[in-house]
């Protein structure tokens, strides 16, 4: 399941959410987005523990957050 | 079996879906997204009419999804006191830069101050001039390089930096002053509290609010996005006064 | 009814005219010989519905009324020629994002500080778009206090009609004069489209009034536009007034309160047996061209009658094409001439003698 969305076109490789991550999954891709900034990838989705930091830091609210219900 | 899931962080809809045009790391991103969750939280993207300046901020009016008027350079305030007086029941906020506000906006902020003109004014400090390049604004700290310090800001030559909330506070005028930061999740939350009042004081016609917000400027200072929001906690807010530096009677109680 | 009759002071009837307008929104600053606008105004507007600030200066008043104007709601500044230049960033702006604003100017004498006396030095501040940028304003030239009222509400009604902005180009002679006025009730408002207007995008999609053209593609279809506001405004608005000058030899130029005393310049020359005629223009921009037109041949010479170092013969001499000889008439610093020194001076010019008549 999908807890941590980078939405490719948005992202311009800043890495304050790869700073902030707690779980230090988040990483610089390897695909270019049409601007040419290499966007952020999750690595682990099951390490994710929806906090939002990574969110909470992107300045260009490139990231949504998922929780699982319950 | 799937697991249900539900969204927990999203784009608000006080934002349109342009992406933003800053420079990678710049906070300005930050605060445009808080200020779009309060518009959206208190119900008044629709009954909102946003100032935008000249600068980096001067985007602004592309990305916030409620109407916009853009200023001339400094005089954004002026243009909001002008729309709140013909249309009281708007709600109307100006978006500045501190070049707009501490340079050649500051005797518009000083007086809708003064007058206790129910505006609500945010102004993003990054201690430089960035649309035009990185020079040396009021609020430049001393022996920062920038493009018209090459050798370092003199403040026997240039003077020292402006402290705009700590100045505005002192006003009659002024019900609520907040200077607050973006450099991290912490920060980040007290700062959306005080943009929130600062909108809560204008519904409520209480006078004039204020929220400066320490801001970065990777390009400019030659830093990384990562180092510049260190470079802010470690050298912008030892100098300048931080927190809510005016809370009126009237705003206390809200 | 009949519409009230009162003695007013010249700034006091802008001020009122401007309310009966249905402005309600003024923004100013105290400077002579314009402050009675804002005086009045601040008297006038608790009881009957207005709001003003005093701002903090000229610039702050500017672009206070840059603001509202955005609403769709009508306001004014008013202010004497240095304030008016600190206004002209504000206008140009304004202009820009094609404003309707009222902008009133009573011209006190320059440059500088200068004197409070009455000028008119600031035509060409006022007719060639005094800020940066390719832009126009139309400009109304009362000449006595009727005007005064009734120029008022026509610049609300053509800023409205032309979504421009409008300077009421008058001086500090008549600004501090009291003269009798007909409080005429407010003509019939044009009807405009208001689908600009910024005022929350309750129900529609946000709008944004503003004026960077990001590309220079962008920034030459913009003024092309303008442009084209601009000749179709030149085509339609030009306003005179003519005064014997269906048998003139010699033509009188002049606006204002010069425009005014040449009225009695014209009568003296007739009772002389010269054939003086006065064209009197009201709109100082655009610049009525089509009075002169007919008159070309019929005329022997031109005087242009003005209260600066000559700035409105330039209008005159490309209105004649250069056709005929145009001199100037001039009095500086707040200096007004007597109808008899503006005769003396055209016979003077044309070698004119009283046998001549």
């Amino acid at each position: 399941m999908v807890k941590v969305n980078i939405l490719h076109e948005y992202c311009k490789s800043c890495k304050l959410c790869i700073d902030i991550c707690p779980k230090k999954i988040l990483k610089i891709g390897d695909k270019a987005n049409k601007k040419g900034y290499f966007a952020a990838v999750c690595i682990d989705q099951e390490k994710c523990i929806s906090c939002g930091l990574c969110a909470t830091m992107c300045p260009d609210v490139a990231i949504e957050v998922y929780k699982a219900k319950g | 079996m799937s697991t249900e899931m539900k969204q927990v962080f999203g784009r608000s809809a006080g934002l349109t879906d342009v992406p933003f045009s800053f420079c990678p790391g710049c906070t300005h991103g930050n605060i445009m997204r808080l200020i779009a969750e309060v518009l959206e939280e208190l119900e008044i993207i629709d009954n909102t009419i946003g100032i935008s300046p000249v600068g980096c901020a001067g985007f602004s009016q592309n990305f916030f999804n409620c109407d916009f008027i853009g200023a001339a350079h400094g005089r954004a305030q002026a243009v909001g006191i002008g729309v709140k007086r013909s249309l009281p029941d708007r709600m109307v906020f100006t978006y500045q830069g501190d070049g707009d506000i501490a340079a050649i906006g500051t005797q518009h902020a000083i007086h809708a101050a003064a007058r206790g003109e129910n505006i609500t004014s945010i102004m993003v400090n990054n201690a430089i001039f960035g649309m035009t390049g990185g020079q040396m604004a009021p609020t430049t700290l001393e022996g920062m390089k920038t493009a018209t310090s090459p050798y370092g800001k003199d403040t026997g030559k240039d003077g020292f930096p402006i402290d705009m909330p700590r100045l505005l506070s002192q006003l009659s005028g002024a019900a609520y002053v907040a200077a607050v930061s973006v450099d991290s999740p912490k920060e980040i939350a007290k700062a959306k509290k005080a943009i929130k009042k600062a909108f809560q004081v204008q519904q409520a016609g209480l006078g004039f609010a204020f929220v400066s917000v320490l801001s970065t400027c990777p390009t400019n200072w030659g830093l990384s996005p990562v180092e510049s929001l260190k470079w802010l906690r470690e050298n912008m807010m030892p100098v300048y006064q931080m927190g809510e530096l005016k809370v009126s009677e009237e705003v206390a109680k809200l | 009814m009949k519409p009230e009759r009162i003695l007013l002071k010249g700034n006091e009837i802008i001020g009122e005219a401007s309310i009966q307008a249905g402005c309600k929104l003024f923004f100013g600053y105290p400077i002579t010989p314009s402050t009675e606008v804002v005086e009045y105004l601040s008297g006038q507007y608790p009881n009957r519905g207005g709001d003003m600030v005093q701002a903090e200066d000229e610039i702050g008043a500017i672009n206070m009324c840059y603001g509202a104007a955005c609403t769709g709601n009508r306001v004014m500044t008013a202010s004497s020629s240095p304030g008016v230049s600190l206004k002209q960033e504000g206008i140009s702006y304004a202009a820009a994002v094609e404003l309707p604003i009222v902008v009133v100017n009573v011209n006190r004498c320059g440059p500088g500080l200068g004197g409070l006396g009455p000028a008119q030095s600031d035509y060409y501040q006022s007719t060639r778009g005094g800020g940066h940028g390719d832009y126009r304003t139309i400009v109304l030239a009362p000449s006595k206090a009727q005007e005064l009222y009734d120029f008022t509400m026509d610049a609300f009604d053509l800023a409205d009609k032309h979504r421009n902005p409008v300077i009421l180009h008058t001086d500090g002679f008549l600004g501090q004069t009291m003269e009798p006025v007909v409080l005429k009730p407010r003509p019939e408002a044009p009807v405009v489209d208001r689908s600009w207007v910024v005022d929350g995008a309750k129900g529609r999609d946000k709008r944004v009034l503003a004026s960077y053209s990001l590309t220079n593609e962008i920034g030459e279809a913009n003024n092309l536009k303008w442009e084209a506001k601009y000749k179709h405004i030149e085509e339609t608005e030009q306003r005179w007034e003519e005064y014997y000058t269906e048998d003139a030899e010699y033509l009188l130029v002049s606006y204002g309160t010069t425009g005014r005393i040449c009225k009695s310049t014209v009568l003296n020359a007739r009772a002389k047996g010269l054939k003086v005629g006065l064209i009197r223009p009201i709109t100082l921009w655009p610049f009525p061209k089509k009075a002169f037109a007919p008159l070309i041949d019929q005329v022997k010479g031109i005087m242009t009658v003005e209260l600066n170092t000559g700035q409105m013969i330039e209008d005159v001499q490309l209105a004649v094409e250069c056709k005929k000889p145009v001199y100037l008439y001039r009095r500086q610093g707040g200096m007004l001439p007597t109808e008899h020194e503006i005769l003396d001076d055209l016979m003077l010019k044309f070698n004119l003698t009283d046998e001549e008549a």
